[in-house]
Order: structure tokens, then sequence, then C-alpha cells
């Protein structure tokens, strides 16, 4: 029975594709919207990933996310290098400061002090310069999206001068870096020219960066800085989730995501439920013709599933690749756009087109279940 | 009672059918009683609103009626389960509908395959028997058309076809000529008596067409949800109608 029912379904050209066309929004809608929030999730993280060489982070207990930077004491980096089981470690200092620009015009910036000597957790796709630039006095590393905020329509070049806090700033290099929650142009310098970039305050440090020691577990070395420093020493992995969990609990980007995917799916159980549903209601003297035959209903149920399951697979297929493709377009003309594409995503979405074609489908099962099959002996 | 269902016909007493309930109660069928012996083709005639409808989707297992006995092919149609009523019209009954009820999407040869599908069988044996159907009722070039592309005439023949494949012991065919012309209907009435006629099976017609009154064996006519008449129908001539004029004995 399975192939008279597609060739049912598929016989009805217009009809058919008018069903795959809800299912591929639902299934487009959804996926776009939940890896734009997947993206957006990742960039609240993107400067814990991109700093790379350390294994832990270690910061004051009250830090709740990245960007909830507050400052600990300058000897607790030695502090942190006295636990066993730490290779080293070294400051990192993370603030915002005001560029002032050639135009006199005033730019907020994302600022990243590394450590002066070893420059650990410098960025590491440089497009323009390198990273031993910044031993030179005054001078900083932009990234690539910053470059063109702050110096727009204007080729990526070094040698470039801002001012901050009154000091003047040279671009040695530009690299190219994921992008940041907060979209401000992201600055690295040393840990030391960094304090003189901002307004002097009593402690300027908000970071340790620690590496274990060969064979160490991250996850213990951490629990025992925890235990012999009493400050927070996190993971990249935990510090990332903590981040990213603060911006879920605490912000309105679940919320508003959420309803448009929620959005989406009822949209998509809206048009693809009322497309089938009318598609085996103008079919409905064929399935009473088949009942009236001796096809049972536990048959003829199957055939409206394997229709539902079949659009179900072809809408959830297209609106995923359209999605995908929109994904990859998308960014290459437009950087600030927040997508990435997790295969959990596709899970989620498949699991949300499977729930719209059986929930299209059990309007018309209800149909034809009480359809008594003498209908077709009526005119 | 025939105690070897293989003779056995149909065989209906006092048979009540109501539709609605309270005030809008609408009794159909007043008890009718009715004996259709196997081997014989019977039209069922009546007014509109007699209750034939009724009375053949009783007959033909799809509607259950409110009280009374009903024995089809030795099977007795109050007691069966649903599922052994559905059970019973795929492999016992074969219908022709009077708008052919033909699945667009599918070929005359697809068609006409359908009761084997649902009997079971494969799509590719289904349709090869289908197939030697369909040259026997005249479609042999028409296999691979869609009902779409079918005149009325060739469509019933597919239904016809379609009816016949699963070789059932029970025909039941409604109102099969009045979506056709009158020629056409007369070559389906004579293909219906010519394929559908065996010793064992159970041919019943329901028409208001009374140019093929001619075809029949034995007519029954309903009045009021009641059986007025049951006649056999004298031919003047040997043939049948198209040879010449037909009377009611």
């Amino acid at each position: 029975m399975t192939w008279i029912a597609l060739k049912m379904l598929t016989g009805d050209r217009s009809k058919y594709l008018a069903i795959i066309f809800g299912v591929t929004f639902a299934s487009l809608l959804i996926t776009e919207q939940a890896a734009i929030f997947c993206g957006i999730m990742l960039r609240t993280t993107s400067q814990i990933r991109d700093t790379h060489g350390a294994d832990i982070w270690v910061m004051n207990p009250n830090v709740r996310y990245f960007d909830d930077s507050k400052a600990i004491s300058d000897n607790d980096v030695f502090r942190v290098r006295g636990v066993p089981g730490v290779e080293w470690a070294v400051n990192l200092y993370r603030g915002q400061g005001q560029a002032q620009l050639e135009t006199g015009n005033f730019q907020g910036v994302i600022l990243l002090g590394i450590d002066d000597a070893s420059l650990t957790g410098a960025p590491i796709h440089m497009l323009l310069g390198k990273v031993g630039d910044l031993q030179i006095p005054d001078a900083i590393l932009v990234d690539e999206a910053g470059f063109h905020q702050m110096w727009p329509h204007e080729p990526l070049a070094i040698g470039k001068a801002i001012q901050m806090n009154d000091r003047r700033a040279v671009v040695v290099g530009i690299f190219r870096s994921s992008q940041t929650f907060m979209t401000m142009p992201l600055i690295y310098t040393r840990f030391s020219q960094a304090t003189l970039f901002v307004a002097p305050t009593r402690r300027m440090m908000p970071y340790v960066l620690a590496k274990c020691q060969p064979g160490a577990r991250p996850e213990a070395v951490a629990r025992e800085i925890e235990a012999r420093t009493d400050l927070k020493a996190l993971t990249r992995g935990e510090f990332s989730l903590m981040t990213m969990l603060y911006y879920l609990r605490h912000t309105g980007i679940p919320v508003n995501f959420g309803t448009t995917v929620l959005l989406g799916f009822f949209v998509g159980c809206a048009v693809a439920g009322q497309t089938f549903y009318l598609f085996t209601v103008e079919n409905l003297k064929q399935f009473g013709a088949l009942k009236a035959m001796g096809a049972s209903d536990r048959r003829v149920v199957g055939m409206i599933l394997v229709q539902a399951l079949l659009v179900g697979a072809i809408g959830y297929a297209l609106g995923v690749g359209l999605a995908t493709i929109y994904g990859i377009v998308a960014q290459r003309y437009m950087p600030l756009l927040a997508f990435f594409l997790p295969w959990q995503v596709l899970v989620v979405t498949g699991v949300a087109v499977l729930l719209i074609s059986l929930a299209s489908s059990l309007l018309s099962i209800r149909r034809v279940l009480v359809l008594e099959p003498a209908i077709v002996f009526q005119g | 009672m025939n105690a070897n269902p293989d003779n056995e016909g149909v065989r209906c007493r006092n048979l009540i059918k109501d539709y609605g309930s309270g005030s809008s109660l609408v009794r159909a069928l007043r008890g009718v009683d009715l004996n259709i012996a196997p081997g014989e083709l019977t039209l069922l005639v009546g007014p509109s609103g007699c209750g034939k409808t009724t009375l053949i989707s009783i007959l033909a297992g799809t509607l259950n009626a409110t009280s009374g006995d009903v024995r089809v092919l030795g099977a007795d149609l109050t007691r069966l389960s649903k599922a052994e009523k559905t059970a019973f019209r795929a492999r016992q009954v074969g219908f022709v509908f009077q708008q052919f009820n033909l699945l667009p999407a599918l070929t005359a040869a697809e068609n006409a395959a359908v009761p084997l599908v649902i009997a079971g069988y494969s799509r590719h044996i289904a349709v090869s028997r289908a197939i030697e159907v369909l040259k026997s009722v005249g479609l042999g070039d028409k296999i691979h058309a869609l009902p779409s592309q079918l005149s009325g005439g060739q469509q019933q023949r597919v239904a016809i076809a379609r009816a016949l494949v699963h070789q059932p012991r029970l025909l039941v065919a409604d109102e099969p000529t009045s979506a056709i012309d009158a020629r056409t209907g007369q070559a389906v009435m004579r293909l219906i008596r010519e394929m559908a006629l065996q010793p064992q099976r159970v041919a019943i017609v329901v028409t208001h067409d009374p140019r093929v009154l001619g075809y029949a064996d034995r007519i029954v006519t309903l009045e009021d949800g009641r059986v007025s008449s049951t006649e056999r129908p004298t031919h003047e001539l040997s043939g049948r109608p198209e040879e010449g004029a037909v009377h009611v004995a």
C-alpha cells in the first residue's frame, strides 16, 4: 500500500508542493533561528575560545560571565603559580576603553592585556603584522572587524594611531578573531601597556591564565587552585559554559529566539497541517473506496503516515539545506551575522519537523478513521 | 439454510436500518426480506430514497443494520466484528461504484490491481494479474493510461476489472451506468453480465436505468424501505435488450 500512498500524494503536484513548502518553511525558520541563537551564544564565549595556550582561568569568585570581570590582587598570579599541577600562570587584563580616533570621534573598545614577557593568549590568526611587534612601545593589535569599524572603507593597514586615556596607541598588527557578543573593536596589547590605556584603579588584574603540567587533569588542578586561593578557577569549557548559562538565564535572548522558533513550529504546523488536511479531505472518497474494498483502518492510517513522513523528510532536508546555504552566503556578506549550525540544531529541527508531520496527519487520520466505507455509495 | 457456503447467496430477514435518533430518526429500511441465489444477476430498482443504496451497503458489509438478519455467502454479517467485516470485503466483495472512484494518480493497471494489493500481493504480481483482466475487458491498450485519459465507459470498465481481479464471490455495482451515456451503459451492463456471472458468484446491481433491466435474471423492486416485488424478466427475443424489447413479467 505504500506505493499507492506515495502515488496518491505526488499525483496532485500542486498540493504536494504546497505541503512540502509548509514543512520547508517551518524547517528553514526553526533551523535558521536556532543557528543564529547558537551563534550568538557562541559569541558570548568567543574571547575565551580565542585565548589559546592556557587550560585554566582564575578569577574573582563573584565573576558570573566573561564580561563581568572583577579585579583580583596582583599577587594572586604568584599564588596560582604555587599550586601543585600548575606549570605556569600569567596575568590577563580585560576591560573596556575609549579610543579617540584621528577624526576626533570616540569608539568604545574591548581591551585585552596579555603577559608582557610571554604574550600568552595573543591572537593566532594574524592578517597583517606579527604578535611579537607588541613589544614595541604603545603597540596594539586590532581585530579585522574592529579595524573596519574605526576606519570604515579603508583597506587594512598597520601604522594607524588612536588615543586611549590620552596615550597614543599604534596599530602594529591586524588579526582575525571570532565575532564578539558586544561587537566592539577588540584590541590586544601588553598587560603593562593596557593598564596605561584605561583609567587607573587600585586593582587592575581580572584574570590569571594557568597552564597545567603535562598529565595533570585541568578540572582537578582548577579545584586545587580554588581550594588553595579562594579564587574561582575554571577550565576553558567550564568558563564558556558558565558564561553561556548566564546569558541564557539573565537575558531575553532565549525567550526572543524561542518565540521565533516556536512561531516557525506553529506556522509550519498550520500551513502543512491545513494543506495536508485539505489534501486528505479531498481524497476522502478515495480513502472510503479503499476502506470499502477491504483496506483496514491500520493500513489507511499507515498510508497517511507514510505521506506525512515523506513530505516531512523532504521539507526537513530542503529547510535545513536552505538554512545552511543562507548561513554560508549571509556570513560572507554580513560578517556581523551570528550563525552557528551544530548537529544538535539539526536534531532539534528534525524532531520539530517530525512533530509537525505527525500533528498535521493527526486531523487527517481522525477524519479517515471515522469515515464510513459506505460513503462510496453516496453519489 | 444451505449447509455448503459455496452455494449460499444472500439472505435477509426483517432487515431494518435507521439513521439518526429521536425526532430526527429516519427509517431507511423497514423490514426487508430477500433471497438472492448465486449465479444470478439481480437488479435492485426503485425510486430515489427507497433504500437501495442502504440495502446494498449493508449487503456489501460497509454499513451495519439496525436489526434483522443478514447472511451473505454463509457469513452472518450482523455478528462479524469491524475487522472481520473488513477482511470479508477484502476477500469476498468486488465493488463497482457510480462515480468509478478510481485513484486519479494510478494508471488503469494499478487501479485494477488495488484489491490484490489490499489482499497482500506484491505490486508486481498484482499489476500483472490486473493487466490480464484489463485485456479481458478490452482495455489491453490502456493499461498505462491515467483515469483522466480515459472516457467514462473506459473508466467504468477499469472499475469492473478492479471489482473482479481478486475473484470475489459477491459483486456489488451501484448505478454503474448512471455516469455514462446510454450506449456505453449497455456495453457496461453486457460486460458485467459476461464477466460477473459465475455459478458461485452473487451479482447485485443497483440501477435507475430502465434500459438495462433486460440484463437481469431477477429484478427486486424496493419501495419505501421494503421489497415490493421480485420478478424475473422475460425476453421476447432470445438475446438481450440491444437485440429486442424486454418486459418485466
